[in-house]
């Protein structure tokens, strides 16, 4: 048994401690909005935020979430969050959006990091997260629409 | 695939208008455009054909027979009838339309499929005409109720006005559900559209952008298992034998199966059923399974460039006297590697069985293949099967499946289980890449011969690939043993090539093989616009100027495009500016123009793409924001193929590549820039999801070896140009 925080909602599992928080999530828990891509943390489609940070829930076992704190795309609820997501919807970033979970996730996370990031910046933090689509010079251009909405 | 349409067979069924009904509004839909996909749909009032409802809360549904995956067809196709139905595009929604050969058919295929770039183009009329009758049916009811000539109503923005008299949609719905469909309502002349051709907000972005869309994978079902299947290791191998007892020790594992797919693991849930499947011992039967490494065939294709069964694709005039008497003979040799789609969202599809009926749910894209497919496995009535089309998290060619893999897999594994239930499987990205269903391996023997002054006079192509329609319900579109999807984009080039001929050799193996974005045009469109640019570097011709002296004089488009791109990049001759390359490339595919200028840096070997200029020409611009984004998208997916991916089989036939550690995608530091201008036209709208990937990889390779000296022939680039 594993108990933990999950959009703000205490929860408890009793599966195998070694199962990825990825498949908790969506088997157990039905939040679907994570999404499965490649289960080797090469992806980034299963990035969610665990105590703070960005983590591929595909390759963290559920034996070291006690007392750990998750927010899923379902309850990204942050200033950032709902920024990068209003700038996603305006230029239509999204082509198929099985990736864009875990795009969204990343860049709520870099720009609470950085406000205002550069190219440079945008490259680190979202280089982690692969989009078939290839919507690339959407995403870049959305985080710096979703800054600048933050500025003000 | 080029495919032209049929006008008397499209105006037979465009306008089968179905009976409309009725039903009570069971919940008004949620509010704004942006939350439109819902798969339950709301019940309709007014149905006035098998592609539009409308609800008394004014919202209209339309109905998508073209899978969305990303391409935008759930926009693209609702734009057209918001657009002859003078709709507000805040109250359209988006559903996919169920499997229907008939009543949701491709009319240019003549069942239910999205390919080939011909979701739009084969949906124009028929979606314009759709739009036209259900406004037509309003006007006639809002006529009706208010006494009034129906001259004498306008609609804009959703409401009809007609003097001092106003109604939005939804009041005058069950009224118009009275009424009989009109049979060729007019549409509008394309001067007064208010929608088509200005960008219009995707209809699933909010819901992709929060976790709120419902893809396959997310599906649900009261006490639904979970599958994973064991496939061959080796291409074309079976299962001989199996066991399954430390399997099933797996807590969670409730059964294993051999089904003709491999063997199926079935769990509680996606984590026990791969460890079930770890735990499984299989012995495999090769006897079938290609066992040659990538590098043997590659040799063998090489080989049969010189010797095998040579097919005539197209011939002009004296290639074989001209390359004799020519001044200067230059040959090349290109390689294309095999390639998987690798779509984000891996293979899947849920089933549920119950008292000798199955609903599937599926990312399908021939679901009436698929739904056959099902039918077949259970020894059931196809009516007796329902298949729900749901949103697809990428394709790219690989759900575009003749042989209805997913579907026989699904049916498969619920026959096998030898009860009612509900069962959903996944394939890992493993199972993806090591799948097969890749796009050929192939290639490309080229000769050109140069007269004394550097003028091209003869064209020789030699291709050499597996046939992808072989084998399969499509071998019945191939002639004299031809497969046009193995050579298009070869054949039909825009220029001016006196002698020519273009050959076609069948290689086989046991590896499937699959259309993949913008099929034959992955290869041929590197193939010609590389070689001609080496033909116009010898000849001492200027790579765009060359390519516009070339051009046969109705090839106005291509032209346009071509001119419009140079003037968008600033060509001014010089390929070598500083330390960036230059490089153009010219090809159509599925009647739409796209040329583009890429901008190329050395990086410590490498090339490193900063820029790509593109004009395209695909008809009247139906959503421009939409097309930008496939350009962008293509440009993105064919540069990654190029510079990175390869799917090889090593010693003994084993499939090298099993995640994305080793089969490498494009990231978002590698992406250039991209410009996108489109061409004004009023020709009827062609396909956007495939022209913008095949000038890429061309563009790119030409801009490098004006900048390094290096001729890559050999692809990916990673292996050629190391890094």
């Amino acid at each position: 048994m594993t108990t933990f925080t999950v959009n703000g909602e205490e929860r408890t599992v009793d599966v195998p401690g070694d199962t990825p928080l990825l498949w908790v999530l969506r088997d157990e828990l039905k939040l679907t909005g994570t999404k499965f891509g490649c289960g080797v943390a090469q992806c980034g489609a299963c990035t969610v935020m665990l105590d703070g940070t960005t983590r591929r829930s595909c390759v963290t076992p559920v034996s070291t979430l006690e007392g750990a704190d998750i927010r899923t795309i379902e309850g990204l609820d942050t200033p950032e969050a709902q920024a990068v997501q209003a700038a996603w919807t305006a230029i239509d970033v999204p082509q198929c959006g099985w990736c864009q979970s875990g795009q969204v996730v990343s860049a709520a996370a870099l720009l609470y990091e950085i406000p205002n990031p550069t190219d440079e910046d945008i490259d680190r933090a979202m280089a982690g997260n692969i989009c078939r689509c290839a919507s690339y010079v959407r995403i870049r251009q959305a985080i710096k629409d979703a800054a600048k909405t933050l500025e003000g | 695939m080029t495919i032209t349409q049929n006008r008397r067979s499209f105006l037979a069924s465009s306008l089968g208008l179905v009976v409309a009904v009725s039903l009570p509004l069971r919940s008004r839909a949620q509010s704004g455009a942006a939350l439109a996909f819902q798969p339950d749909g709301t019940d309709p009032t007014f149905a006035p054909n098998a592609f539009i409802r409308v609800a008394e809360d004014d919202t209209v549904t339309v109905i998508i027979k073209h899978i969305e995956m990303g391409q935008g067809p759930m926009t693209g196709l609702s734009t057209l009838v918001a657009e002859e139905m003078d709709a507000d595009w805040s109250q359209m929604r988006a559903e996919n339309a169920p499997a229907d050969d008939e009543k949701y058919k491709n009319l240019l295929f003549g069942l239910q499929a999205t390919g080939g770039s011909t979701a739009m183009a084969n949906s124009y009329t028929q979606m314009r005409k759709a739009g036209a009758a259900a406004r037509a049916m309003l006007v006639q009811a809002a006529a009706e109720a208010w006494g009034v000539d129906a001259s004498t109503i306008t609609i804009a923005n959703g409401v009809l006005t007609s003097g001092d008299k106003t109604s939005t949609f939804g009041p005058l719905a069950a009224k118009a559900a009275q009424l009989t469909p009109p049979e060729d309502p007019p549409v509008k002349d394309p001067k007064d559209f208010v929608l088509i051709g200005k960008d219009r907000p995707k209809l699933d972005s909010h819901a992709k952008s929060t976790g709120q869309a419902v893809f396959t994978m997310d599906m649900d079902l009261p006490d639904m298992e979970y599958v994973v299947i064991r496939h061959a290791p080796m291409l074309g191998g079976t299962v001989a034998s199996f066991y399954d007892t430390e399997a099933m020790k797996v807590p969670g594992v409730t059964a294993v199966r051999q089904i003709p797919q491999g063997v199926a693991v079935y769990a509680t849930s996606t984590y026990a059923a791969l460890a079930g499947r770890s735990a499984l011992s299989v012995e495999w039967d090769d006897s079938a399974a290609e066992t040659r490494s990538s590098a043997q065939m590659m040799d063998d294709l090489v080989n049969l460039a010189a010797t095998g069964e040579m097919k005539v694709a197209e011939e002009a005039g004296d290639i074989d006297g001209t390359l004799t008497d020519a001044a200067q003979v230059i040959e090349t040799e290109f390689r294309f590697p095999y390639l998987a789609h690798a779509p984000m969202e891996p293979l899947d599809a849920v089933i549920q069985v119950k008292d000798g009926s199955a609903e599937t749910w599926g990312g399908y894209q021939f679901p009436g293949f698929d739904k056959q497919a099902v039918a077949g496995n259970l020894g059931i009535d196809p009516s007796n099967v329902k298949l729900n089309v749901m949103l697809a998290g990428g394709s790219f060619g690989r759900r575009a499946q003749p042989t209805a893999q997913i579907g026989n897999e699904i049916g498969a594994i619920a026959k096998a289980a030898g009860r009612d239930g509900a069962w959903k499987l996944i394939w890992t990205r493993e199972d993806d890449l090591a799948g097969g269903y890749y796009r050929p391996m192939t290639v490309h023997k080229m000769r050109g011969a140069l007269d004394a002054e550097g003028n091209i006079l003869g064209w020789h192509d030699v291709v050499v690939n597996q046939s992808i329609m072989a084998g399969g319900p499509m071998e019945q579109m191939m002639e004299d043993g031809k497969d046009p999807t193995s050579y298009e984009g070869s054949t039909k080039m825009p220029y001016d090539l006196a002698n020519l001929r273009v050959n076609w050799v069948r290689a086989e193996s046991a590896v499937p093989v699959l259309w993949w974005r913008s099929v034959g045009h992955t290869h041929t469109g590197y193939a010609t616009e590389v070689f001609l640019d080496q033909l116009l570097e010898a000849g001492g011709k200027d790579p765009v100027q060359g390519r516009l002296d070339l051009l046969k004089s109705d090839m106005t488009r291509d032209r346009a495009v071509l001119e419009k791109v140079a003037e968008m990049a600033g060509w001014d001759g010089q390929k070598v500016k500083g330390n960036k390359g230059y490089g153009v490339a010219l090809h159509e595919s599925f009647n739409t123009y796209v040329a583009q200028i890429a901008e190329v840096e050395d990086r410590d070997g490498f090339p490193h793409v900063t820029k790509v200029w593109c004009a395209v020409d695909c008809g009247v611009a139906v959503n421009p924001n939409v097309i930008r984004a496939q350009m962008e998208g293509g440009i993105g997916y064919g540069l990654g193929s190029v510079l990175f991916n390869a799917l090889t089989l090593g010693e003994g036939g084993h499939v090298v590549e099993q995640n994305f550690d080793d089969y490498r995608m494009i990231r978002i530091n590698e992406m250039p820039s991209v410009e996108v201008e489109i061409i004004e036209s009023s020709m009827d709208p062609t396909g956007v999801g495939e022209p913008g990937l095949p000038p890429v990889g061309p563009a790119v390779a030409n801009a490098w070896r004006a900048l390094t000296g290096t001729n890559v022939t050999s692809l990916p680039f990673k292996t050629t140009a190391g890094a």
